[in-house]
């Protein structure tokens, strides 16, 4: 219940981040939203010496459509992708699968770059990245670079963000068909046990899986399935391959295999 | 480190060890005990409070992280001695037993409401899913927000 | 016009709605230290070594005691002396026996401080086998020289009431036979507001408040313990933030606050996090019941032999020592089942402790009986609720001594084949027959399932002796009714309510009968200090038991006050009416005197009757009721199953209960919603379960899923029929856990009736999505 001790330092920029960052190494963890960090440190899961609050950086908080494709702050949050008209016209797949993120109070303050950093593999809106094939922009000390959804998430907990970087944006296409975000849980504040998100992007299918494995990852049988014009049944029944459900007081391995299935095949009829 | 925290338009000043929840600095530092712990993994909603209008879990947010901001709890949402509709349907409806819940479910009534002044009752429970009650089983808690969209909440 | 009977709304509501409540945890006394558990993380082992020299050494740390530093304090008590072994000291003494246990307790300035200290206490531990289940536990017993988790009781496991050295004949020469395992899945109560005790000893005696269900109760334990006077303890039980029978326990930490601010000449407060309630406080279900039963064509129920074991987790109290016996005495439910044998076996495991929830061992007896039913109905081919007619006892047959319990139980009153009309009537049970056939024929559709629960309970604990057993005073219910010189009153109830309104209702109680106002009726609980002795909120006895004494006490007021106004009115005491505050002579209404007036008179020597003394309208009464007494209620779910996840939603839930003469139905409503989102949620959505090794899997409300409100389903189909029972003045049966024992078993025949066409005959809770899933291949293969 109660965290450990550390040290705190309120980042105005930034450039102040990265400093920090640098300066700390790993004893440093960013604080955005805070409802992944604070409660790993609640229960002592986490004991970072140096906390780094970037929830007051300016100019990481907005949606922006930029043509062909939406720009999205770091620190936007959960509640404002949920009811952002900019996305709900270009990207409606996200704002969607936003109102799916925890409960209302969690969406009020947790952050969409603060999720992605995060890389938890049973977070919803990994998947809906790496389904739309979006990129994520980092800032170190040697300035931005790109890092493409499919290269972001490493292992498990673990990202493409080098220790001394800060996620300061999230770029999506803008989705060209149908899409669907499915989500399955027992209660409707939880975790997904399975989830999946489907996306057309170019003409291109997109299948994104939320805890299948220990990082967020795509079913890749299944989009080379559609590629090659399988029918959304038989793809489906792909969807589970190349993946590595977990196994815990939630749901077997099997199970979650088997609701993959269904979860695709239901995004592949809803999407149209 | 010192902060300034709006709480119910009060202006209040302490110097906090970052590491401070800001459900414990409302309640030991400022003695506002309305808001209550009933859980250590983000999940009951009985510490929700307003945090610039919205609806938090102020067990998961660092005193820290409010500092400069404004806090409303559930001691500062009735109007000096009028309830807010959110109060006064959970009076009516028989929306509390124990209490203990009370304080966060009807915070994060008042910020459903307005955000959605005429709402479902399925929209109700919906926006209700950050809040654990255990004793009403939330039919009456949604008769209790129905009565006050249906009787003056703000628009 | 009548208050018992109306929705009259809560004098508890302004404080607790404007955040105003007093929960022991809003209360820090200057000078209060903070109290945090050291706890073991090994669910069976020997402690060797406890370091607590890097906890005493940290800024702000006061204290850090072990077992060693309470070795001269006595066992915890409430258990009866051949099982005296069992006691549990209030820190593990060399030796710990679930996952939890408290090993040492660090007390420091802040609970953060005391947060980190905690983590500095190292433990070492010598591990033992673990048998965390009533299965390993029973197979230990195989063994003479297997693991014993008592090594000087000597066994795991304790009947509590022997198996019969014979098989009933009735149950031999029966024509078709059934047999079932049936296992009620281990929850938790979770109260919103966990555990927290805060203790103030000075030089003048012993303060606690706690989260307590019956405060009273607690006062006598920590004076046996203390060795001291109920004159220097009080105890004050505020605004407590649910129960459930949870508080009722005596954990450790009611005596160890205690002690250490003794020690520390401080106030010493505990705040149990969630974490460590899912681990600390007691159990509750966790019961295995192995029932055969024997039964004509015509679908009676002509022999009934019941098993039960129940899991008793690692320290046994006398509560949860009596869970499968209540089990047992409720074995034959609302049904006139000839031959009954029950018997109970206790068995000790290296798990939390499990005691009293919402129902304590009725949700699994109605549990076991319901599903009997159905398993009969499905193997003759009979409608469920035809097979339950046809074994109903009859309204002509009460008081009827149920074969379970001979001589022994005897249920008052009921009339169980009119509930359940009611709710087929209210379900619209054949179009629910036919809907359920057309949608089951399809391919696409959610499996629907239509299941139905007639069941009984047993409450207003109880008649004299009955909590006694328990380890308390009495099984009356007291209460103190003190009219002030301005015609306000005070109602003293040795209640200790967390939740259900008493505060109210017994208002309602005392306003009608006194004719006064309920506005300036206050009613008090909680404190030892101001409440004569009491016994306490639990097994549904307030409306019956206290409520009862309320009723007693202002009628016996009453009568002194008539006299006084008759004084006052120059008029016969016979000819006084008193209604709306007033007491006027019958037919002359304008000659009345107020309330007000007559309380004044009652202090002025002058003003009263010749022969009374002033200050007489008062009474105090222990009022002891002669039975339990039996609410029964049909209730009725109808759920879809999705045929590919195996998700289970509650699409319908229809009530009809019998809690005999309603008090206040709005707040009687809440209760039956309440125990049936529990029993609901017992059914879909909960299960405590532990590994082999005895690590709890679930003990932060992120895996324990305590449903929310759009988990469950509405309830709007609330109904009830009204059998009243004698056993009390009021006719009121108690209605505070009848929703958790009748819930769970209509969700499960709902379940099971919609998986039979995959064969299923009979399934465990929870129903989670995986499990309904796999038997619905397996029953596709």
């Amino acid at each position: 219940m109660i965290p450990p001790q550390f040290d705190y330092i309120r980042a105005a920029s930034a450039q102040e981040a990265i400093a920090a960052l640098t300066e700390h190494g790993d004893e440093a963890k960013l604080l955005a939203g805070g409802h992944s960090l604070i409660p790993l440190l609640k229960l002592r899961l986490a004991s970072p010496s140096v906390l780094i609050d970037v929830g007051r950086v300016a100019d990481l908080s907005y949606i922006r459509d930029d043509g062909d494709e939406v720009a999205i702050g770091a620190l936007t949050r959960h509640r404002d992708v949920e009811h952002s008209e900019v996305l709900a016209a270009g990207v409606p797949i996200l704002a969607a699968a936003a109102h799916h993120v925890g409960d209302p109070q969690v969406r009020n303050r947790g952050t969409i770059g603060g999720s992605l950093a995060h890389g938890d593999g049973a977070s919803d809106l990994p998947a809906v990245v790496l389904a739309l094939g979006g990129t994520l922009v980092a800032q170190g000390p040697g300035g931005r670079r790109e890092i493409a959804a499919q290269d972001f998430f490493r292992g498990f907990l673990e990202t493409a963000l080098a220790p001394d970087e800060l996620l300061v944006e999230v770029r999506v296409p803008k989705t060209s068909g149908g899409w669907s975000f499915q989500k399955f849980n027992r209660r409707a504040q939880d975790w997904a046990i399975v989830g999946c998100a489907v996306a057309e992007v170019s003409g291109a299918v997109g299948v994104g899986l939320v805890n299948m494995a220990s990082v967020p990852v795509r079913a890749t049988a299944v989009e080379e399935a559609l590629a090659s014009g399988a029918t959304a049944d038989d793809a489906a029944a792909l969807a589970a391959e190349g993946t590595e459900p977990p196994a815990d007081i939630h749901g077997s391995s099997e199970y979650r295999a088997h609701l993959a299935r269904v979860l695709v095949g239901r995004a592949l009829a809803e999407r149209g | 480190m010192q902060i300034n925290i709006t709480v119910n338009g009060q202006a209040t000043s302490r110097d906090v060890e970052p590491r401070t929840l800001l459900v414990h600095h409302l309640r030991e530092e400022l003695g506002l005990t309305g808001t209550h712990v009933g859980c250590d993994t983000s999940n009951c909603g009985a510490c929700t409070v307003h945090l610039d209008g919205e609806a938090v879990k102020s067990c998961t947010v660092l005193a820290v992280q409010a500092d400069g901001h404004e806090v409303t709890t559930i001691e500062g949402l009735a109007d000096g001695d009028t309830w807010h509709p959110v109060q006064q349907g959970f009076h009516e409806c028989h929306g509390l037993q124990c209490g203990y819940c009370t304080p966060g479910m009807v915070m994060a009534a008042a910020a459903l409401l307005e955000e959605i002044p005429d709402p479902s009752e399925a929209e109700i429970r919906t926006n209700l899913e950050g809040n654990l009650c255990r004793c009403t089983g939330y039919q009456m808690i949604v008769d209790s927000v129905r009565w006050a969209a249906e009787h003056g909440a703000k628009a | 016009m009548s208050l018992v009977g109306a929705a009259v709304k809560r004098k508890e509501d302004p404080n607790l709605l404007v955040g105003r409540g007093r929960f022991v945890d809003d209360m820090s006394p200057p000078g209060t230290l903070f109290a945090q558990f050291v706890r073991s993380t090994e669910a069976h082992a020997l402690i060797t070594a406890i370091d607590t020299g890097g906890a005493e050494a940290m800024p702000g740390v006061h204290a850090v005691i072990t077992a060693a530093d309470v070795a001269g304090f006595p066992a915890t008590a409430n258990l009866p002396e051949e099982v005296g072994i069992l006691r549990r000291r209030v820190l593990a003494d060399g030796r710990v026996r679930f996952v939890g246990e408290p090993v040492a307790v660090v007390v420091a300035e802040s609970r953060y401080l005391a947060a980190d200290a905690a983590e500095q206490v190292v433990v070492d531990y010598e591990p033992l086998p673990v048998l965390a289940s009533i299965e390993a536990s029973l197979a230990a017993m195989a063994d003479p020289d297997g693991p014993r988790i008592h090594p000087d009781l000597g066994t795991n496991a304790l009947p509590a009431i022997p198996e019969p050295e014979e098989v009933a004949p009735q149950y031999t020469a029966a024509h078709h036979k059934g047999s079932l395992r049936i296992v009620n899945n281990r929850c938790a109560a979770v109260p919103i507001e966990p555990f927290t005790c805060l203790a103030d000893w000075g030089p003048d005696g012993l303060t606690l408040w706690g989260s307590v269900q019956a405060p009273h109760f607690l006062r006598g334990h920590l004076c046996e313990f203390f060795g001291i006077g109920t004159h220097e303890c009080r105890v004050i039980a505020p605004d407590v933030g649910g129960g459930f029978g949870n508080k009722i326990i005596l954990y450790p930490e009611l005596y160890l606050a205690p002690l250490l601010s003794r020690k520390l000449r401080r106030p010493v407060k505990f705040t149990l996090t969630r974490s460590e309630a899912m681990v600390m406080m007691g159990h509750g279900r966790a019961q295995v019941n192995e029932v055969e039963f024997g039964f004509d064509d015509d679908g009676r129920v002509l022999a009934l032999r019941l098993h039960t074991m129940q899991d008793e987790g690692a320290y046994p109290d006398t509560t949860g020592m009596g869970l499968g016996v209540l089990t047992s005495w409720m074995a034959g439910g609302c049904y006139a089942i000839p031959v009954i044998q029950a018997w109970v076996t206790n068995v000790i495991t290296n798990t939390t402790p499990v005691a009293a929830y919402r129902g304590a061992g009725r949700p699994e007896g109605a549990f076991m009986i319901e599903r009997v039913m159905d398993w009969v109905a499905d193997e003759l081919g009979l409608d469920p609720a035809e097979v339950r007619r046809r074994n109903f006892v009859q309204p002509d047959q009460f008081p009827y001594n149920t074969a379970a319990a001979p001589d022994m139980v005897f249920y008052d009153s009921g009339n169980y084949p009119a509930a359940l009309d009611k709710l087929l009537d209210t379900m619209g049970y054949d179009e629910l027959l036919a809907e359920q056939a057309r949608r089951n024929s399809t391919t696409d559709e959610p499996l629907m399932g239509i299941g139905l629960s007639t069941w009984i309970e047993i409450a207003s604990f109880g008649p004299p002796g009955s909590l006694e057993g328990f380890g308390h005073l009495g099984s009356w219910e007291s209460a103190q009714l003190r009219v002030q010189p301005d015609g306000s009153m005070l109602v003293s109830s040795g209640a200790a309510p967390h939740g259900q309104g008493t505060g109210t209702s017994l208002a309602q109680i005392a306003a009608d009968e006194l004719g006064a106002d309920f506005d300036t009726i206050d009613v008090r609980f909680g404190d030892t200090a101001t409440v004569q002795q009491g016994i306490g909120t639990m097994g549904s006895r307030i409306m019956a038991v206290g409520g009862d004494a309320v009723r007693k006490a202002s009628m016996a007021v009453k009568g002194r006050a008539v006299e006084i106004a008759a004084h006052l009115l120059e008029a016969s005491a016979a000819d006084i009416e008193v209604a709306d505050g007033s007491f006027s002579v019958k037919g002359t209404p304008a000659r009345s005197v107020t309330w007000r007036e007559v309380a004044f008179a009652s202090y002025r020597p002058l003003d009263i009757p010749e022969g009374m003394a002033p200050g007489s309208l008062e009474e105090t009464v222990y009022n002891s009721v002669p039975n339990f007494s039996f609410p029964s209620g049909a209730y009725g779910c109808v759920v879809g199953i999705d045929r590919d996840t195996g998700a289970v939603e509650v699409e319908r839930y229809v009530c009809i209960d019998d809690c005999g003469t309603v008090i206040n139905p709005l707040l009687a409503e809440g209760q039956v919603q309440g125990g049936v989102a529990q029993g609901i949620a017992q059914a879909l959505f909960e299960h405590i379960t532990f590994d082999e090794a005895g690590q709890p899997r679930n003990s932060t409300l992120m895996d324990y899923l305590v449903p929310a409100a759009s988990d469950l389903p509405p309830f709007k189909d609330m109904d009830r029929i009204v059998t009243p029972t004698e056993n009390n003045s009021l006719g009121a049966k108690g209605i505070g856990e009848s929703g958790a024992v009748g819930a769970p078993p209509a969700v499960a025949n709902a379940v099971v009736d919609a998986l039979s066409g995959f064969g299923v005959r009979h399934l465990d809770m929870p129903f989670t999505p995986e499990k309904v899933w796999t038997t619905m291949q397996a029953g596709r293969a």
